[in-house]
């Protein structure tokens, strides 16, 4: 439906490097993609492929040294309130500031609105994510789970151009990670957010996104762009939709390793 | 797979319903004894009065109020001295100065950290600076204070500063550089003015380091003041604590030498206890990020 429209964000042949102490690397090579609105875009890849590298790049955090991105026609240059991250770390919330008050903090020091009418907003993206009994804790009396929550809500609240989640998900224990990852696409059927989703999870890829990009490592080079279905069914070939995900990914290191072993 | 079955034990599944009749107790409350027991500041009240017994014990045994008074002659002086509004005066005196010195010392450490945290020859400059100034004892400096600044308040003045700024500096610099990635990001992300990113993030993100940095240039400006008392002695005003206790031994009243030397004791323990447990428990204890 989308194809003729121009995309929300556009990733064009980006490049992305970053020097350690003693050596500068190459994380990502010539990347290429778009994003429409409302979609909830998957980058798949296994360590190494750059792929929160690119996420940082798409928030204004690093500059491609090679390509560009652009988000509604308009190079990014600088993080900006249009693009909220959420990040895998439970620290990304203020610990000096209530579950309230970090939600409120990010609208008023964007300049988006001011004070009650940030209490407000921040309330009601609180009861989204089933929080409101914790409005006023400290994110240090919350669980993993709850402070990711929160986080979701915070980016939500923003109401960006897109949400961008760095495996939001994978430092949780498996129990309430299938349970985070069924409120996100409940949360998305509300209001369509759009949403770029990083993460190294076969599973999780499919059942979050509609459209996967596989990334292979070292540097991240584009392996492949794909639909889903949010299911892993069996595709005309008799082999799981995971499956085939794990063939793309891993075939050509397979062949490299049996090749070396010979 | 007839491997498998050959080794494995073959078991049926059980399942149980689930009551909690018969745990006996889930949750109770501790006995009153056991409260009290667990209540920190009341056991270190009973260590106190074991000590102050021993003292008064020894002190009565050796009978030589010149070397060593009893506790209750070291009271008896305290509130005497506490009475005439003696004490009350030393300490008003000392407190005075303190805090011009560590205002003072505050101010320039958040200068130099400030500067220190924009540019990086800042930063080797507070480096050097702190790896210089921080061992050396303010004390040293008080000959040269009295020197440069007469026999006045400002040479005190002076070593305080010294005593405040550099452990205050350096805290505050290594807390700022210690704040988490996460939190920067966050604070970028949201479009923050670098006015707003040092109060809204930095500030607080460093809380801890800094607050340690406030206590430790308290300390420090304390053992000084009341040391540089002792060499100043007093002036125009009257004196502090330390010319209290250095005048009372010149006038070999040894009780209340004790009783100036209780008085730092304590006024050293309530900016600790008080003052400064209460700005934790506010502040770092309540967000979680000290426990």
């Amino acid at each position: 439906m989308n194809s003729g429209a121009s995309p929300l964000l556009a990733v064009k042949d980006v490049t992305l490097q970053y020097r350690t102490h003693d050596h500068l690397v190459t994380a990502t090579y010539r990347v290429s993609f778009d994003i429409h609105r409302s979609d909830r875009y998957v980058i798949l890849g296994p360590s190494g492929c750059g792929k929160s590298t690119l996420l940082k790049a798409v928030g204004g955090f690093i500059r491609p040294v090679e390509g560009e991105i652009r988000l509604n026609g308009a190079a990014i240059t600088k993080p900006g309130p249009d693009r909220v991250l959420v990040f895998q770390e439970f620290d990304q919330l203020l610990p000096w500031k209530t579950v309230k008050q970090n939600i409120a903090f990010a609208l008023t020091a964007s300049g988006k609105m001011s004070g009650r009418e940030a209490d407000e907003r921040a309330l009601h993206y609180i009861a989204k994510v089933g929080l409101t009994k914790f409005a006023d804790n400290h994110p240090h009396t919350l669980s993993g789970g709850m402070k990711q929550r929160v986080a979701i809500a915070r980016g939500m609240a923003m109401e960006p151009a897109i949400l961008l989640m760095d495996e939001p998900f994978a430092a949780l224990d498996a129990l309430t990670r299938a349970k985070m990852q069924e409120e996100l696409l409940q949360l998305w059927d509300d209001t369509k957010f759009t949403v770029l989703f990083v993460t190294h999870s076969i599973s999780e890829a499919i059942r979050i996104g509609n459209r996967i990009l596989l990334l292979t490592p070292h540097p991240g080079q584009v392996r492949g762009e794909i639909n889903s279905s949010g299911n892993d069914d069996v595709g005309a070939d008799g082999k799981p939709f995971s499956e085939r995900i794990q063939h793309l990914l891993f075939e050509q290191q397979v062949a490299e390793r049996s090749m070396t072993h010979d | 797979m007839t491997d498998a079955r050959q080794v494995l034990t073959a078991r049926p599944d059980v399942t149980y319903e689930v009551t909690n009749t018969g745990v006996g107790v889930v949750e109770r409350p501790l006995s009153l004894y056991q409260r009290l027991a667990n209540h920190g500041g009341l056991r270190k009240v009973l260590v106190l009065v074991v000590l102050a017994l021993i003292w008064e014990v020894y002190a009565r045994w050796l009978a030589n109020d010149l070397l060593f008074p009893t506790f209750s002659a070291t009271i008896v002086a305290f509130w005497d001295a506490f009475v005439t509004g003696e004490l009350i005066k030393a300490t008003w005196y000392s407190m005075k100065i303190l805090f011009q010195g560590y205002a003072a010392g505050l101010i320039l450490a958040g200068l130099l950290t400030a500067f220190a945290s924009a540019t990086r020859i800042g930063a080797d400059l507070l480096e050097v600076l702190t790896a210089m100034f921080n061992p050396l004892p303010s004390i040293a400096l008080l000959p040269l204070a009295m020197i440069w600044f007469g026999l006045g308040n400002a040479g005190i003045v002076f070593v305080l500063i010294h005593a405040v700024l550099w452990s205050v500096a350096l805290n505050t610099h290594a807390g700022f550089r210690g704040v988490s990635p996460t939190w920067r990001m966050v604070g970028q992300n949201y479009g923050l003015s670098s006015f707003g990113y040092v109060t809204r993030i930095l500030i607080p993100g460093a809380f801890p380091s800094i607050l340690t940095g406030l206590k430790i240039g308290w300390a420090f400006a304390w053992r000084t003041l009341i040391a540089a008392e002792l060499v100043f002695g007093a002036n125009s005003g009257g004196g502090g604590l330390g010319w209290f206790i250095f005048q009372s031994k010149n006038s070999l009243e040894i009780p209340s030498v004790f009783a100036g030397l209780l008085t730092v004791i304590l006024l050293g323990l309530i900016v600790e206890n008080f003052i400064f447990l209460t700005a934790e428990k506010m502040t770092i204890r309540r967000w979680g990020m000290q426990t």
